[in-house]
């Protein structure tokens, strides 16, 4: 690769953080990224930071990524200071580099929560929040057991509401996020798709009590309203989902 | 030889409820005692791997993703077909039947789609019980949509998420196996290698992709879900982890790999913007519902294209294909809109794209209206091109989406290796050549939720439980055939990167055994396929060792594989000649370009055997019966 | 899940207990308030309080306990919080947060000393500077107790800036009851922290104000 940005193009300066292994220690290296136009993605940014560290014979940079149209939710990483990179609704596979410009400093770093160890560089450990997921964001039907789709009428409003909830994608930036490391969006958000619909009453209070108890035992902090989570979220979830999480909470302690 | 999919006969209404009455059951008391192993938790894994836990069978479960629930079917967007006829607008089993044979072209087997069909219903039902939220009407019912290849409203969507949703649903009922016990998940590794004992299917090798192991896991019968293979074209629609490897090795190990020239480009992506381009973002075909597609009617037309007046507009598959109009079937828009830009006509960078059009729905129904069916895709569309599609049109542009082919399987789902199941996409089942719009999501669920909990008992029935132990020396064997793999690709230690090996064979995949095939370029590639491979295995570089989290290694094993599998698919697309589907050899065709089938000669499933790298693979043939179809040209005019 | 040991469970305690304290800090803002128009009014106020005697002790005890329960969660989610949030990062940008609400912790132990001394000073009068003196009509003498206490420069500056704590604190305060007990959606939440901010401010700025004017003369 030429030394020279090439016309039109950007050379940015990254400071990355590396770790080898969950209990090694971390710190931060420096690199440029040479020749990046403005449509490249974040990702593919790396991918060519990456190729040249390969033929440098160094270690490439390994972080998480996989569908890169920002629907999968495995790419994380807090791009000066913000998961994602800070801009509204997007993944960081599908923030562009046109955000940027030549000459910038960009900081890297992996999600950072107790609940999340670091696997290697960029790339962490969220195995908790399936633990979440499975300690009850479903409901107990078999296979085979439904009835007609139609039999449950279900208010438009209601399934909009479930809906907004739905497209929670998992990836953790509510956490990272988070000054407690509270995975109360991700958790509110499950809960609410499930409280809104009338397939979810009933096991409503079993699921809100094992939810949470899971979420506190896998080490996540506790939810001090802060909001930082929606504004990082690259689907928007909105926090009114953890006030339906405490309400239905509620619910279940009087019920 | 004449391979049997082992079809039931008869009526053909009652073939699927008939079979179920004849095949074996397994005592509910025994089932504990089977171990099955899923590889790939999408829509088929995910589903198949929670009903056979509900059942009480031991299963373990395993992906490349860090979660079973990040598979690729949670990119699917616009949503899944059934033969509900909630609208009321003439829909049933023997249309969706119908449609989906037409629209794969007619070289599906009769029998599997039929029941596909069948169940779609039921699949619905399920998804709503599981919680998915899908779009309702304001009384409170089910909404519908259209989608390419169906005259009919049948596609149940949730937003422009429906797979996502559908993934999210099985991973919940999967979630829900998980802590019943009955399934074990190993996420973050990857299946290399099937270990076969006495011809039956009986464990898998795996590498750990966190701690770098590579271990053996065996079990009663192995479900292979590990979805399609489109990422032999470097750029496609896929995951980046999306590769051939589960069904690869398989295939080494015997399985029958059928038609692999059946890969569908779909119509409706976002055009590539330069070659350090990793990967293509499809946008919704639902899109096509609403959006109306054109060129400019002149060469060398350049005036934006707000700007360019409706009778300089040519709105090419409204003009070629007057009642599907912008609906035809994936296939043929994608092949239209790439006559356009070798036309001369494509517009944006170097002249590939076409232009997808909301002004008239948008000044029909309200801005609102098009937000609210779409808003996501065209969120994503601004956040890729930085322009906004409500304003301009949209430049699109064909993209690898979907293999149609893959293992060949039997009416039970079972490959030719006894125990071995391939589900999804990873079998060549139902599709044909063509997959219609909304029919993989079914494909996926119908395979997973209501068929194999069936047919795998009929199978396991038949076989003692747990006769293979981890000490078998076949597994012994394979992981040392694992690790020596391994040590291999990391020993050459040459100067070029994974990445630019993988992009050196897309590039010459997707010129020469892309949209259109020729009996030259087919035969250049079967050429020049070995020449890229041989360099791969002298010059690749992979930093780094095999102990640990190591990406390099991983995409360069799915390279290797690819390298291999591409030439499989050159040659099933050379052997092929005729027309048929995503299959367009320039030979074959109407002199208005369409495609032309040979029904004569080519009336048949085309399933290759390994027979060594390198060397011919053989071919074997099931015929394609059609008794309650009528063979016919296939046309959308 | 209980109540006392789960993540929900004490936050909704936080709430409630809170939510029981601004109450109190509304109906002392209100009384106080009479300061304003004058010595005779805030006396009496005074007089009155002292008419419902028997409900006092009940109601310092019941104050007490959600003063306990606030103080005893509040720091030891705090410190949970903090262990699982152990690593900062190295450039750290706050997208929605408030200074108010990532101060809590601090606003509130500040709040705990001035409690403690405001109590020692006015209630059990034990400071140095209260008068004990009763006015004409022969009632106990708030007006001039108050203006004698804080006449001092050292005490009314720490009287404004413990309220300078009390506006962050019910700042972030007052509209986090309403989403930790789950009130909140799309209709309630903009008018609950709107709420939350307007209280936030009424406070600062008339139990400011006392202070201030003693200290200026303004009252005496």
């Amino acid at each position: 690769m030429s030394e020279h940005t090439a016309h039109g193009t950007m050379t940015l300066k990254l400071i990355v953080w590396r770790q080898k292994g969950p209990t090694e220690p971390g710190r931060f290296e420096t690199y440029l990224a040479r020749n990046i136009t403005e449509h490249h993605s974040f990702l593919e940014m790396l991918d060519v930071v990456n190729e040249d560290l390969i033929n440098d014979g160094k270690e490439p940079i390994v972080f998480d990524h996989d569908c890169r149209e920002g629907i999968c939710g495995t790419c994380s990483q807090v791009i000066n200071g913000l998961a994602h990179g800070g801009q509204t609704r997007t993944t960081v596979c599908q923030l562009h580099m046109r955000t940027f410009k030549d000459g910038d400093t960009i900081y890297i770093e992996p999600w950072r929560a107790k609940a999340f160890p670091i696997l290697k560089d960029l790339m962490v450990d969220r195995n908790a929040l399936e633990r979440i997921i499975q300690a009850g964001a479903y409901t107990s039907v078999n296979t085979g057991a439904a009835p007609d789709g139609n039999s449950i009428l279900i208010s438009k409003e209601d399934a909009d509401y479930s809906m907004d909830a739905a497209e929670c994608i998992g990836c953790g930036a509510c956490v990272a996020a988070c000054p407690n490391g509270a995975a109360m969006l991700f958790t509110g958000a499950k809960v609410s798709q499930f409280a809104a619909l009338p397939q979810g009453q009933v096991e409503a209070r079993e699921r809100v009590f094992s939810m949470i108890e899971v979420m506190q035992k896998c080490g996540f902090g506790n939810c001090a309203n802060h909001y930082d989570c929606q504004a990082v979220c690259p689907k928007d979830i909105d926090v009114k989902f953890i006030a339906r999480l405490n309400r239905e909470y509620l619910k279940a302690l009087v019920m | 030889m004449i391979l049997d999919g082992k079809s039931p006969t008869g009526p053909i209404e009652q073939t699927w409820d008939m079979h179920r009455l004849k095949m074996k059951l397994v005592n509910p008391a025994n089932k504990r005692k089977y171990k099955i192993l899923v590889v790939g938790t999408g829509l088929a894994g995910a589903s198949a791997a929670a009903s056979l836990g509900e059942l009480g069978y031991n299963v373990e479960a395993f992906c490349y993703q860090d979660s079973t629930r990040r598979a690729h079917s949670i990119a699917a967007q616009g949503g899944i077909n059934a033969a509900k006829n909630y609208p009321n607008d003439g829909d049933s089993i023997s249309r969706l039947f119908y449609d989906t044979v037409k629209g794969g072209d007619f070289r599906s087997r009769e029998a599997d789609v039929w029941r596909l069909a069948q169940v779609s219903n039921n699949i619905i039902d399920q998804c709503v019980a599981q919680g998915i939220p899908f779009a309702r009407d304001y009384g409170g019912y089910l909404d519908n949509r259209s989608f390419g290849g169906a005259q009919v409203s049948r596609t149940f969507y949730a937003r422009g998420q429906t797979g996502q949703q559908l993934l999210l649903g099985a991973y919940s009922s999967l979630s829900r196996q998980i802590k019943a016990g009955t399934v074990k998940i190993f996420p973050r590794t990857e299946m290399l290698d099937l270990v076969v004992v006495d011809g039956e299917a009986k464990g898998i090798t795996i590498r750990d992709l966190v701690t770098g192991e590579i271990r053996c896991h065996v079990g009663d019968a192995v479900l292979l879900c590990s979805g399609g293979y489109v990422n032999v074209f470097y750029l496609s629609t896929n995951a980046m982890g999306c590769s051939a490897t589960a069904i690869w090795k398989a295939y080494k190990k015997g399985a029958f790999f059928a038609n692999p020239c059946y890969t569908q480009i779909h119509p409706t992506c976002i055009p590539q913007s330069g070659d350090y381009q990793s990967k293509l973002t499809l946008m919704s075909e639902s899109l096509r519902n609403d959006g109306r597609c054109w060129v400019p009617k002149n060469h060398g037309d350049n005036r934006p294209p707000n700007e360019i007046p409706e009778e300089d507009r040519d709105y090419y598959l409204e003009r070629k294909y007057p009642s599907f109009g912008n609906l035809a079937p994936r296939d043929i828009s994608s092949r239209a809109a790439k006559e356009q830009c070798d036309d001369g006509r494509g517009v944006g960078p170097g002249g590939r794209g076409v232009y997808l059009d909301f002004r008239d729905p948008i000044n029909r129904l309200g801005k609102h209206t098009i937000e609210e069916r779409y808003g996501n895709l065209f969120e994503m569309y601004e956040l890729i091109t930085a322009e906004d599609g409500y304003s301009v049109p949209m430049r699109i542009y064909p993209a690898p989406h979907y293999s149609m082919g893959g293992l060949w399987v039997d009416y039970n789902m079972m490959s030719n290796i006894p125990g071995l199941f391939v589900l999804g996409e990873a079998n060549f089942s139902v599709h044909g050549a063509n997959r219609l719009g909304a029919s993989a999501l079914m494909q996926g669920l119908a395979d997973g939720y209501f068929i194999i909990p069936y047919t795998i008992a009929d199978y396991l029935a038949q076989t003692e439980p747990g006769v293979v132990t981890i000490d078998h020396p076949e597994c012994a064997k394979s992981i040392e055939d694992v690790n020596a793999y391994t040590d291999r690709l990391l020993s050459v230690n040459g100067k070029r990167t994974v990445t630019g090996f993988m992009r050196e064979l897309g590039i010459l995949i997707w010129e020469n055994v892309g949209m259109e095939r020729s009996e030259k370029s087919l035969t250049e590639a079967i050429e020049k396929i070995p020449a890229i491979r041989n360099e791969f295995w002298e010059n690749v570089q992979i930093p780094g060792n095999g102990s640990g989290i190591n990406q390099q290694l991983e995409i360069a094993g799915r390279t290797a594989e690819f390298l291999e599998f591409a030439e499989l698919l050159a040659r099933d697309a050379l052997h092929r000649n005729e027309s048929c589907g995503g299959h367009f050899r320039v030979e074959y065709q109407y002199e208005d370009g369409e495609a032309k089938r040979d029904d004569e000669n080519f009336s048949y499933s085309a399933a290759w055997e390994y027979k060594g790298i390198g060397r011919r693979p053989e071919l074997h043939k099931e015929p394609l019966k059609f008794e309650n179809v009528e063979l016919a040209v296939r046309s959308y005019k | 899940m209980s109540l006392l040991t789960g993540n929900v469970g004490r936050k909704v305690l936080m709430a409630v207990s809170g939510l029981f304290m601004v109450t109190f800090v509304v109906a002392h803002l209100l009384g106080n308030s009479t300061i304003f128009v004058g010595p005779d009014w805030i006396n009496a106020y005074a007089e009155h309080l002292k008419e419902l005697d028997l409900l006092v002790w009940p109601f310092r005890i019941f104050m007490f306990a959600m003063l306990s329960i606030h103080v005893f969660f509040g720091i030891t989610l705090t410190l949970e919080n903090w262990g699982a949030n152990p690593d900062k990062y190295a450039v750290s940008r706050r997208p929605r947060s408030t200074f108010a609400g990532r101060t809590m912790i601090w606003t509130g132990l500040l709040l705990l000393a001035f409690l403690v001394f405001h109590l020692l000073q006015f209630t059990f009068k034990i400071t140095p500077e209260v008068v004990k003196v009763v006015d004409a009509q022969g009632r106990f003498d708030v007006y001039t107790m108050m203006v004698a206490g804080l006449r001092n420069k050292m005490v009314a500056a720490f009287y404004v800036l413990s309220m300078v704590a009390l506006f962050l604190h019910t700042f972030h305060g007052i509209q986090s009851i309403f989403q930790s007990i789950g009130l909140n959606n799309d209709r309630t939440m903009p008018k609950f922290i709107m709420i939350g901010k307007i209280s936030a401010v009424v406070f600062l700025v008339v139990f400011s104000a006392i202070p201030i004017l003693i200290l200026t003369w303004v009252l005496s």
